[in-house]
């Protein structure tokens, strides 16, 4: 072997860099690619329509500045009724995520009937969109920021249960079999080992949690479950687009200061 | 010079053998097989009478972890019988179960503290076995007789200037001393250790195994423990059980044997 060729045989030592795919596996690829195309048309997407369509975003913005800040007296009250929605609706959902995130987590619900129903549950309430949890309390409760807070909490328990759940189940399993050992109760080892080391993950998801309800509850008012987001509507339908602009404005100040208020939280949390 | 005065305590319990007949953990036959026909280890007997000392030792892999487990049904045996505190461990009830837990300390190699709880609470815990409830679950929850205990265990233990630092914040040494504190906040007739020394350094190693042997032994505890250390098994046990392939290899009085006479239990096979 000359040294020209030496580089050669090292590289025919080594593994492919690539893999052909199986036939099966390249069929599966084209078929992902080509429902992708298919969705693009079945969504309407049109580079066509969204270019004549943006010299109406400037129209809108133009018919809309300055923002009009005459019914204040009215929109502020909603705004303030939008966060107190979100924040009950969170508290209420975290408080019975907790023992549904028990009974939901793999082997500290002791009962199979238990932890599949709750499972069965906390995906219920996750899969079915919050507005749709919103009509359907309109209907039990009638119109008003009640529904929209019990639709909340609703969307809270699908989105903390799940996760307290898989925290739960991702404690060091140390501790509870420390407790068992000397004979604690399961609930006292669940409450004693469980809860404190995975309250980090609780409270994280919780103002999580709280951020996505304050979206939410903007649009409850769009099916009628109270809030800020009927004063959107009424404006839009009405063309008041100063007015619109101010809510928007305001939505977007109210979401903002929940996030870096979470934020802030987190990090503190973490640190701890 | 603690480590010395330690030492010097130690010794003068040393000498202690147990006086009772009356056998706190009885086990026949006992095996343990995740997988029917593997065996992790099988027909072991043994007998440990009140206020003795003993050491389990072997091999990794040799069973005793899942040994010491199966003796308070942390494990569930497959075979043989387990009589503790004269109950037929293996036919109670979940209820009894636990009320024979609850007179059986358990030390464990990793301390199994709860990381986010001071030390105090820590050892409020250890109380759990004879009575539950929220008060119990934290320190600041607890009624003051029970905090008053559990400082007591923290000072037996060296840790009571310590009680408000959280169990993740201390040393490997510190950790399991707490978890010593909570098992003798448990008040146990016997207690089990799982190489509670194992993750520690050689010097914060030997206090803790002196400080813990020095306590067992002034309350008249029996303990069984695990060990890899063998002069810990010589010097801290009345007697060494050896497990060898999942099988009973030695059952003598630590006197008689040496650091040597162990080693034959180490070898593949």
């Amino acid at each position: 072997m000359t040294p020209a060729d030496a580089p050669a045989a090292a590289v025919r030592g080594l593994p492919p860099r690539m893999t052909m795919p199986s036939l099966p596996a390249f069929l599966a690829y084209l078929v992902v690619i080509l429902f992708l195309v298919l969705s693009f048309q079945g969504a309407g997407w049109s580079f066509e329509k969204l270019a004549r369509g943006l010299p109406s975003v400037g129209d809108f913005l133009s018919r809309s500045w300055p923002p009009s800040i005459a019914r204040i007296e009215r929109i502020a009250p909603a705004l303030l009724e939008t966060f107190q929605m979100a924040l009950v609706g969170t508290v209420v959902g975290v408080l019975i995520s907790v023992p549904l995130g028990v009974l939901a987590a793999r082997g500290l619900s002791g009962n199979r009937i238990l932890y599949t129903t709750s499972r069965a549950l906390i995906a219920l309430f996750r899969t079915v969109p919050d507005l749709i949890w919103a009509l359907v309390f309109v209907i039990c409760v009638g119109l008003g920021p009640f529904a929209g807070t019990l639709a909340i909490v609703v969307d809270t328990i699908g989105f903390c249960g799940r996760f307290f759940a898989e925290a739960m189940e991702d404690v060091d399993k140390g501790p509870q079999e420390a407790l068992t050992a000397i004979g604690a109760s399961r609930t006292d080892t669940i409450c004693c080992t469980v809860i404190p080391a995975a309250m980090p993950a609780f409270i994280t998801t919780s103002l999580f949690a709280l951020e996505k309800s304050t979206r939410s509850s903007v649009i409850m008012g769009l099916v009628g479950a109270g809030g800020i987001g009927l004063e959107l509507k009424v404006a839009m339908d009405l063309f008041e687009y100063r007015e619109a602009m101010t809510i928007i404005l305001l939505i977007f100040v109210l979401v903002l200061a929940v996030e870096r208020v979470g934020n802030l939280l987190r990090r503190n949390v973490l640190e701890i | 010079m603690a480590s010395t005065a330690a030492a010097a305590r130690l010794d003068e319990v040393s000498a202690y053998a147990p006086q009772s007949t009356e056998a706190d953990l009885e086990v026949s036959g006992l095996g343990k097989a995740y997988t029917p026909g593997r065996n992790v280890f099988e027909n072991v007997d043994f007998t440990l009478r009140r206020g003795e000392a003993v050491a389990l030792i072997g091999a990794n892999g040799a069973g005793k972890s899942t040994l010491l487990r199966c003796c308070v049904r942390l494990i569930e045996p497959t075979a043989g019988t387990v009589r503790l505190l004269g109950t037929d461990l293996l036919s109670v009830r979940p209820r009894e179960l636990r009320r024979l837990r609850s007179e059986i300390g358990f030390v464990f190699q990793r301390h199994n503290l709860v990381p986010r709880l001071s030390a105090l609470s820590n050892t409020v815990h250890g109380a759990l076995g004879r009575r539950g409830g929220p008060a119990y679950w934290l320190q600041s929850c607890a009624p003051a007789d029970l905090r008053r205990r559990a400082i007591e265990c923290l000072r037996h233990v060296g840790l009571a200037d310590i009680a408000g630092q959280r169990a993740d914040r201390l040393s490997g040494g510190q950790s399991q001393r707490v978890a010593i504190a909570r098992a003798l906040m448990q008040q146990p007739r016997l207690m089990i250790a799982d190489e509670p020394v194992a993750s520690l350094d050689p010097v914060a190693g030997e206090e803790v195994m002196e400080l813990f042997v020095s306590l067992m032994r002034r309350d008249g505890l029996t303990l069984f423990f695990t060990s890899h250390n063998l002069e810990h098994a010589l010097r801290y046990a009345d007697r060494v059980i050896g497990l060898q392939a999942g099988r009973m290899a030695l059952d003598a009085p630590a006197r008689d044997l040496r650091a040597a006479d162990l080693r034959g239990l180490y070898d593949a096979g």
